[in-house]
């Protein structure tokens, strides 16, 4: 086995992508602009085989992003300790640049659901996602970022609104925060409000990553635009232009391009990050 | 009744109401936004089915295969969020599965697909030099015991599934012949290999793990008595599957 000790101690303010195994070989070859890698932990629980040996070999050449899916944080329940202890095994062995998961929950009564569902965003959601999130750092013995959600709809429990919810989160728990500008753009769609003024009053002096993906386009009941956080396309040009608004206030920050739905043929994907690179280099000179 | 517990059924069963409280930004109730997350949630996990079951899907062919998800995505949520590890129950659920039935060797399809995914994630191990086996004296070798690779799996038939498996999965395989079947599992690096064994080689198996190699193959010749050793061990060393001997 390779020495997988650890090399990266941070994100690189570059472009990433999320890694998808079909990509193993072009990556190795020439991975063009992209400086990281992010995996969904989910993926890299099982005890051995070709995606651990391939999570080796990356690890030793890029910085590696461990990306939760499954902690359901958001959850009304206790964390599973099983899954907090898989995902510590995993920590633990790799000791990746960074680690994120999703304001969100997906596990209910030992179902598994497979999906990032909402919270109202309350006093008693906050104290909720706060112990969680405390219960995962003093667990994993290191700060996690904690990722804003696409949303579709709205709460009538919420009190707040969702850049409060997730200050309040950083200033109770000292976590860091991932900002998915798509999510931003999408949820701003579907909550008829203005995703400039979202990232005008957000947080930016802690956020550790940007996320940008693609999203479906759909109608809801009442015609109005339902976009959907499908990250199976490019990232489209007003998203390009959120994001480029988003890098003016948080200065070079990690860039990650999400496609995990009909993955396209690495170029592409390279091209999409050659897009953040460009956005990022604007923004130094 | 919480909040999440209401929504998590409402999730899985489309005829049920929308949980309250949800909104559209106008105030308005709002089935459709409800639905991307119901959608989201069958979705994903039927394609993580099609992902762990690709023969079943074929045998069935895709409208069935996704209308069977639909079903039991609902009766068996996954219970952890390891999706490469999701679907243990469709062997059981195809055994009930009442548009099923007139496919019997269905749920042992499943099984073998199960297996094979569990020898893809299973923990690395390295094998031992088949010269090591070869060069043992006989007296030592009937006392010893074999380890097995954590990646070695064996499914067992009354249905020809190995040849249903291939037949399905390359061109060319031949056509199944009505007979039971043994398969052998093992991963020599990273790519599961699927092969047929000798009738008996189960047994032999099955009983190295905890017995003598002598009383395992007493075993296997018990209830075969043409049973092939070589070609059984030819199968073992070549996969890989074999990682230690110990003396006794």
């Amino acid at each position: 086995m390779l020495d997988t000790s650890p090399c990266f101690d941070a994100l690189p303010a570059k472009p990433g992508v999320g890694y998808k195994p079909q990509h193993f070989s072009d990556i190795m070859k020439d991975p063009g602009p992209v400086c990281w890698l992010e995996i969904h932990a989910e993926n890299y629980m099982g005890d051995g085989g070709r995606p651990i040996a391939q999570l080796k070999h990356l690890a030793q050449r890029f910085p590696i992003s461990v990306h939760g899916v499954g902690l359901s944080i958001g959850g009304e329940a206790q964390l599973d300790p099983d899954h907090l202890a898989r995902l510590k095994h995993l920590i633990d062995w790799l000791n990746p640049a960074s680690f994120s998961e999703h304001l969100a929950w997906s596990t209910h009564d030992t179902h598994f659901l497979n999906d990032l569902l909402p919270v109202p965003y309350n006093e008693t959601s906050l104290a909720r996602v706060a112990d969680h999130i405390k219960h995962v750092q003093d667990f994993l013995g290191r700060q996690m970022l904690l990722e804003n959600p696409s949303n579709y709809l709205a709460f009538e429990a919420s009190t707040m609104a969702e850049v409060d919810f997730l200050a309040q989160i950083v200033a109770r728990t000292e976590c860091g925060l991932l900002l998915d500008v798509n999510n931003v753009f999408v949820s701003a769609t579907n909550q008829h409000t203005d995703p400039v003024s979202y990232i005008n009053s957000f947080p930016v002096e802690y956020v550790g990553e940007i996320h940008l993906g693609g999203h479906d386009e759909d109608k809801d009941d009442h015609g109005a635009p339902l976009l959907i956080d499908s990250h199976g396309c490019e990232v489209v040009d007003p998203v390009w232009a959120l994001y480029a608004h988003t890098i003016s206030r948080t200065g070079p920050v990690p860039t990650l391009i999400e496609w995990d739905t009909d993955v396209p043929e690495w170029p592409i994907l390279a091209a999409e990050a050659d897009r953040a690179d460009a956005a990022l280099a604007a923004l130094v000179q | 009744m919480t909040d999440q517990t209401e929504f998590t059924a409402a999730l899985l069963d489309p005829s049920m109401a929308l949980p309250a409280g949800l909104l559209d930004p106008k105030g308005l109730p709002t089935p459709k936004r409800f639905a991307v997350y119901r959608n989201n949630v069958a979705v994903s996990l039927t394609d993580a089915l099609e992902a762990a079951f690709p023969v079943i899907y074929k045998l069935v062919g895709p409208d069935f295969f996704r209308a069977m998800a639909g079903i039991y995505l609902r009766q068996h949520p996954p219970k952890t969020p390891m999706m490469m590890f999701y679907g243990q129950d469709m062997p059981a659920f195809l055994q009930q599965f009442e548009p099923a039935q007139k496919i019997g060797y269905l749920p042992d399809i499943a099984q073998l697909e199960l297996a094979i995914r569990q020898s893809y994630h299973a923990a690395d191990s390295s094998a031992i030099a088949p010269d090591v086996l070869q060069n043992m004296p006989p007296d030592q070798l009937m006392t010893a015991r074999l380890s097995l690779a954590p990646s070695m799996q064996m499914v067992t038939s009354p249905w020809p599934i190995h040849a249903i498996w291939q037949v399905n999965m390359s061109s060319g395989a031949p056509k199944p012949q009505m007979q039971a079947e043994e398969v052998l599992i093992t991963r020599p690096e990273y790519d599961p290999q699927v092969a047929l064994l000798p009738p008996g080689a189960a047994t032999f198996i099955t009983a190295l793990r905890t017995k003598s190699f002598g009383e395992a193959f007493s075993d296997a010749a018990e209830l075969t008595p043409d049973f092939d050793l070589t070609i059984t061990l030819g199968a073992l060393l070549a996969g890989g599957a074999i990682t230690n001997i110990i003396e006794t």
